[in-house]
């Protein structure tokens, strides 16, 4: 009898060690974006039962290894296999959790993106500009949180590779970055596309942080909640 | 009938190349080809061709474009007497430099099991001796094929694929013997330089990067971890004819994050060695990184040059290293004799008067991460500097990039992944690369060309007063070699990821990079 306990806490051990070494690995490396407990943030909730992009834990391991293509979550090459598996079992353990609930209803939040004009820079489903950052599926991306932020402190949560630039040439244009590289810069406004060679242009300034998105905490709290909660329900084709 | 139609259709063309070792050790003399990995057996990348030039250079326009099977290639080119060679993973090919047309082709099937651990599918070029072109391929072979038709002549193994060992570095050609390095530096293996006969394929010496019991070195290595350290040698060498040495760079310790299980200096690992090129037998060695934990391989092109330091004329090896230091080395002796911060680093004080550097606390990776400069791809990386005796001046594509190092378990498993940790590097604007040019003796830097990324591509200068380099951002482009302002470039549509060579065919001098999935090659309009 005396053995058999021995030998459950020994197994018990290891098994805690694993998880608290999937949790510390996650911690480190995944809430930056993720949030801690898996949150969310700059990037998706993962404490829910369901993820879009690895419905199962094979496919989960894969994100976690490879990240996905064509979005802002890199691979995880320096873990190890076991390791992988680890912070995929941490995650897995998220979506037992509570799923967040976003307060607001989105129908209304709908009619307050119209109204407020958002999609004069935005698009939505091929619906609005082509200026500011397309939110087609911006629910799948970001967390109701940080969506709630971006409204408030838009400066505060710019996309990763967001940038303002003014280019002073013959004219001034002032506007995103579209692409970048050592001889040439493509902007965007309000009217369209700019290409210059920087050779030709007389001044260059990048604009770190600025952004022209208004803040929008002027909104009554209940019109930002509903809006917030509108964004959150965008996840993109299904 | 095709056969002959083909033959007379290169009227003039020499189709059997013959290289003696005299024509690579004086390969500047005949500045029409380029005969070794470097374009000189001194590591130089430095063209004497002088037709394109500053004043010219804007009328640079495509000629010819080859089209590889695979991305990222970073093949640096062979040409002799208008027929170019290149490589690829599993292949050889050759092709007519004025035109681009094939000749012939040579490969070898990939083994299914074949897996390249810790870097991509590439192979960085041939060497060519004799009438002979010799490659290494992914599954760890040397191979020797007829110049002429590409029909091949032996192949041996260097070392088994199945536990991580791969060639993808561009064998040297030394006298009679081909030098060739090893990669896996991320599987646990124990790395080495071989040297085969080039007529046999018959190996003449090895050179253990990581020395066994009773070798010098050994006691820096404690219990078996010499078994898997790594200290691979994955880019090209350099050779003095005078001296009878073959310089070579040492890749990292393995496992590369993690130096819990190695403790010591981890002897040879990111090191230059002098190796006696009849022999093999090590003259000296110099380590850069002593027991590095940063991946910081000191895979580079050893630059030989001679200059005057403290007033005495010195025949120098100079190296701008990944760890962000640069160096001079008496190559002789292989004693310390400058070095400097080239590019931003944040894990040592400087150097001692020997060299070695004074680490700083607190740099080491850990499980929860420590932001150091540069980051593991380093302050600079496989891809080569070059040198001008125009100028007298070394120039380096530099990484200003910073990284979040992780340690992690390190477990020994033959055939896989043995790296022990890893790291998140600095994205976006927070890193950028450069063109840096650097005065010998001092490291001083006399001019900075900034580029949007860190880059990955190599450089090459020329006696036109040029520079021509290249970005992730696919620019090709070509800088003043005097000043660093640009004067011509040109965007190739994919990740410039080649070094740069320069060869005349027809009187008119090209330039060719392999830029992602294609070679593209210049000259004037």
């Amino acid at each position: 009898m005396t053995g058999l306990l021995l030998l459950a806490a020994w197994t018990a051990q290891p098994a805690d060690a694993d998880a608290n070494l999937g949790r510390r690995l996650f911690d480190a490396q995944c809430a930056l974006c993720h949030g801690i407990g898996g949150a969310g943030g700059r990037g998706p909730v993962l404490a829910r039962a369901q993820l879009k992009h690895a419905p199962t834990e094979e496919a989960l391991k894969t994100v976690i290894e490879q990240g996905l293509p064509g979005t802002e979550m890199p691979g995880s090459w320096q873990l190890s296999p076991r390791e992988t598996g680890l912070v995929a079992a941490y995650v897995r353990g998220l979506g037992k959790l509570k799923e967040e609930v976003v307060p607001g209803d989105p129908v209304r939040g709908a009619k307050v993106y119209a109204g407020q004009g958002c999609a004069g820079c935005h698009a939505v489903a091929g619906e609005g500009s082509g200026y500011g950052p397309e939110l087609t599926s911006i629910g799948a991306r970001r967390s109701a949180a940080y969506l709630h932020e971006a409204l408030v402190r838009p400066g505060a949560a710019v996309p990763e590779d967001f940038l303002v630039v003014e280019a002073v040439g013959r004219a001034t244009v002032r506007g995103i970055r579209v692409n970048e590289d050592s001889f040439t810069i493509q902007l965007k406004d309000p009217q369209g596309f700019h290409s210059f060679r920087k050779s030709e242009l007389r001044s260059l300034r990048k604009l770190a942080g600025e952004t022209p998105m208004p803040a929008y905490g002027k909104l009554a709290p209940a019109e930002l909640t509903d809006l917030v909660a509108y964004l959150v329900s965008l996840k993109g084709r299904p | 009938m095709r056969r002959r139609d083909f033959v007379s259709g290169l009227a003039g063309m020499p189709l059997a190349a013959q290289v003696p070792f005299e024509r690579v050790l004086n390969a500047g003399a005949e500045p029409r080809n380029w005969l070794t990995y470097s374009g000189n057996l001194l590591g130089h990348r430095y063209s004497p061709l002088a037709q394109i030039t500053v004043e010219n250079a804007a009328r640079l326009r495509p000629v010819w474009v080859y089209q590889f099977p695979d991305t990222s290639n970073q093949v640096s080119p062979l040409v002799v007497d208008g027929v170019m060679y290149l490589t690829a993973p599993q292949a050889m090919m050759a092709v007519d430099a004025r035109t681009g047309r094939n000749l012939w082709r040579w490969s070898r099937p990939a083994p299914k099991d074949l897996q390249t651990i810790g870097f991509g599918r590439t192979n960085r070029g041939a060497a060519i001796l004799g009438d002979t072109l010799y490659a290494g391929t992914l599954d760890g072979y040397l191979v020797a094929v007829d110049a002429k038709s590409g029909v091949e002549r032996w192949a041996v193994e260097v070392a088994d694929y199945k536990v991580g060992h791969c060639i993808t570095v561009a064998p040297l050609a030394v006298r009679d013997k081909i030098v060739v390095g090893i990669s896996g530096g991320e599987a646990g293996v124990r790395g080495f330089v071989d040297a085969y006969d080039a007529r046999t394929g018959k190996r003449a010496w090895r050179f253990w990067t990581v020395p066994g019991p009773g070798e010098k070195g050994h006691d820096t290595w404690l219990n078996e971890a010499w078994k898997t350290g790594g200290a691979t040698t994955w880019v090209t060498g350099s050779y003095d004819a005078d001296l009878d040495l073959v310089y070579w760079g040492v890749g990292n310790p393995g496992p590369d994050w993690n130096g819990d299980v190695r403790p010591g200096d981890n002897l040879f690992s990111c090191s230059f060695i002098a190796l006696e090129a009849a022999t093999g037998k090590l003259r000296w060695h110099f380590q850069f990184t002593p027991h590095d934990t940063h991946d910081w391989d000191a895979t580079h092109v050893p630059v030989l040059v001679d200059a005057t330091i403290r007033g005495r004329a010195r025949k120098l090896v100079i190296n701008a290293n990944r760890n962000g230091f640069y160096y001079v080395l008496d190559r002789v002796t292989g004693e310390f004799l400058h070095g400097n911060a080239f590019a931003k680093q944040t894990w040592a004080s400087g150097l001692d008067d020997k060299g070695r550097p004074m680490a700083l606390p607190n740099t080491e990776p850990t499980e929860q991460g420590t932001l150091v400069w540069p980051s593991l791809q380093g302050a600079t990386n496989w891809f080569s500097p070059t040198y001008s005796p125009r100028t007298g001046w070394l120039y380096v594509p530099v990484r200003e990039m910073g990284a979040i190092y992780y340690k992690r378990e390190a477990v020994y498993k033959p055939g896989t992944f043995f790296a022990g940790g890893g790291e998140m590097a600095q994205a976006g604007d927070k890193a950028w690369g450069a063109v840096r040019a650097l005065e010998v003796a001092t490291g001083k830097t006399m001019w900075d060309f900034r580029l949007h990324s860190p880059t990955w591509a190599g450089l090459m200068s020329t006696a036109g007063g040029l520079v021509f380099g290249g970005s992730n951002e696919s620019n090709f482009f070509a800088l003043e070699a005097r000043t660093g302002k640009p004067v011509w470039d040109y965007q190739t549509g994919g990740r410039v990821t080649g070094n740069p060579v320069s060869f005349e065919v027809d009187g008119r001098q090209h330039v060719a990079v392999a830029s992602d999935r294609v070679l593209l090659v210049f000259s004037l309009a």
